[in-house]
């Protein structure tokens, strides 16, 4: 009898708790729900199902006027190898990675020097930086664009001193281009390196020196190494937007140099094959996938 | 880093002489870099007021362009269209981008991984493939709903602002998220233990303290939208024409003053979007 009544509340007691984890748990399942469901459902709707619409159309094939005609075939994918596409991609990658070099060489120094600046000066220069990369990307191009024109201030700078006759074609090169793209992305270069330089120990590069190492052998031994993540993320942070850049290549390469992002505009407005531009729009995903994955490769092998 | 210096400072003059060489490269290689990042801006607005068409030798100081601007029904259309979709891309996304940065740190849930890396695709996706995705989107949206409802949608302000709320969102909620991160919770729990309920902590603990963050979310978003070329390129219609697709049309036939007029116009507002931003941010490190 006294041992009954004493397990019975305990039962309740345990009835209780259990009920109530139930309810904190359903209760932050809701939670969740309309916190996360209305972004959820956002990115269902407006990405996730739109990609997923231009990777079926990507076997699709085109039907007449342009439109799309459902099948599973591969040709949109097999026309890459012809030689057209492939160099269109070719150059796309070599620009991107010229680009990123660029930056890399210019972006190096430049970091190193801010994250050496006295501390009051870093964030005066680091908003420096920032102020004509946050400005309309759009509207910088074509700042780029006026400079390098024929009647340009380059060209009449050159011609005044008499270094040239005739003015340069510079504007719809592939120099032009690839000027834009660093002009363009080498913040993005900046930052991350700047983040990790600053994060260096100096005291390092004494005991090198002590040890009898020179200037160079610091660099290439000690600084270099370990400020590797941050040209790692820095390179990739440049080369993606290159890669798929669309507004550079149409202002400053003027339809001579064509970049992956101009023949997808031109599948898909001009030529109107949408199932090509779904597919070369793919293969475009698959290249900033395999740079975005060896750079996390690359990244995990340096932290072993 | 304080200690870093003290101690190297007494090694330095001695290392100086042998580094001065590379020093001046160093120093070099930032003005230029400081000269090449402005130097385009800056003879872009020089020549907004320049008095010549032509615009290969300088004739002396004009407003007439920005007059001009003034008076331009095209630029009044556009401006008023780019005014309208930010405001409201900015209002939906800094709202449901607040509320998946909370889903994230203050929930847990199954799909929380799937969720995370979805958020971050808008980032990392091209800009051109996403532009095109949601053309392809909408074009087949529409046939369906005429096929099915008879409704009769097409290209313009609304697909604009959907796409822009679906670039800008994710990166609200990545300031937003940041600040929760490193936000003193015990405030919460001592509302809480003073008898306030979970609408009120909200409210009056939660919320302010998250507002430089939400503010800060929605300048981004604010600058992402009224800039964005690409995928509103992709996705305008007839007269939903923004201020970068005008300055894009008049481009591609031919570069005249009063592009520049426009263009530095663009320029400043976004310069004084980002300097909002800066302030604020700093403000969030000072505070936290």
């Amino acid at each position: 009898m006294v041992v009954a009544e004493r397990v019975r509340p305990q039962q309740q007691i345990l009835k209780w708790r259990e009920r109530l984890v139930e309810e904190v748990r359903q209760r932050e399942g809701l939670r969740a729900l309309l916190l996360a469901g209305p972004g959820g459902l956002w990115l269902l709707l407006f990405f996730l199902l739109p990609i997923a619409i231009v990777f079926a159309y990507s076997f699709a094939r085109r039907g007449p006027y342009g439109t799309v005609v459902w099948s599973l075939t591969l040709e949109n994918y097999a026309r890459f190898f012809d030689w057209l596409y492939i160099r269109v991609f070719l150059v796309s990658v070599w620009l991107a990675l010229l680009a990123t070099v660029l930056c890399l060489l210019i972006g190096y120094p430049f970091a190193y020097v801010i994250a050496r600046a006295p501390r009051r000066w870093r964030n005066a220069l680091l908003v420096l930086v920032l102020i004509p990369f946050w400005t309309n990307f759009l509207v910088r191009t074509y700042a780029i664009m006026l400079l390098l024109r024929a009647d340009g201030l380059i060209n009449n700078a050159l011609l005044w001193l008499g270094v040239i006759e005739r003015p340069l074609p510079m504007l719809f090169t592939p120099f032009a281009v690839v000027l834009g793209l660093v002009y363009g992305f080498l913040p993005f270069m900046i930052l991350p390196i700047y983040a990790s330089i600053e994060k260096f120990d100096f005291t390092l590069v004494e005991a090198a020196q002590d040890l009898g190492a020179n200037t160079w052998h610091v660099f290439w031994r000690i600084l270099l190494p370990l400020t590797l993540p941050g040209v790692l993320a820095g390179s990739i942070l440049v080369f993606i937007p290159s890669v798929g850049a669309f507004v550079t290549p149409d202002l400053l390469g003027g339809g001579k140099v064509v970049m992956i992002a101009n023949l997808i505009n031109q599948q898909f407005l001009t030529v109107r094959h949408w199932p090509f531009g779904s597919a070369v729009s793919f293969v475009l995903m698959a290249i900033v996938l395999a740079a975005t994955l060896l750079y996390f490769r690359l990244g995990e092998g340096r932290r072993v | 880093m304080t200690l870093d210096m003290t101690i190297q400072s007494p090694v330095v003059p001695k290392k100086r002489k042998r580094l001065s060489l590379g020093w001046g490269a160093l120093y070099l290689n930032v003005v230029l870099s400081f000269i090449f990042l402005y130097a385009p801006i800056v003879v872009m607005s020089i020549f907004s007021f320049n008095a010549s068409r032509q615009m290969q030798v300088w004739m002396g100081f004009t407003l007439d362009w920005y007059v001009r601007l003034l008076h331009d029904e095209r630029v009044r259309l556009a401006a008023k269209n780019s005014l309208i979709i930010a405001l409201v891309a900015t209002l939906v996304s800094t709202i449901i981008g607040t509320l998946a940065a909370m889903a994230l740190e203050r929930t847990r849930f199954r799909v929380k991984r799937f969720y995370e890396g979805a958020l971050y695709l808008p980032i990392i996706v091209p800009e051109i493939v996403m532009a095109i995705a949601l053309l392809v989107f909408f074009n087949l949206a529409f046939t369906w709903l005429d096929r099915l409802f008879g409704l009769q949608l097409n290209f313009g302000l609304g697909t604009i602002t959907i796409a822009h709320i679906a670039f800008s969102f994710p990166f609200v909620a990545v300031v937003v998220r940041a600040r929760l991160a490193d936000f003193d919770r015990t405030l919460e729990q001592a509302a809480q233990d003073l008898g306030a309920t979970d609408w009120q902590t909200f409210r009056y603990i939660t919320l302010p303290l998250l507002m430089p963050g939400i503010i800060a979310g929605a300048l981004l978003a604010f600058t992402l939208s009224i800039d964005d070329f690409v995928i509103t390129f992709f996705n305008a219609g007839i007269g939903s024409t923004t201020l970068p697709l005008e300055i894009y049309g008049r481009v591609r036939r031919g570069i005249t003053p009063d592009v520049n007029a426009l263009s530095t116009v663009i320029m400043l507002v976004s310069m004084m979007l980002v300097l909002g931003y800066l302030f604020l941010q700093l403000q969030r490190r000072r505070t936290a």
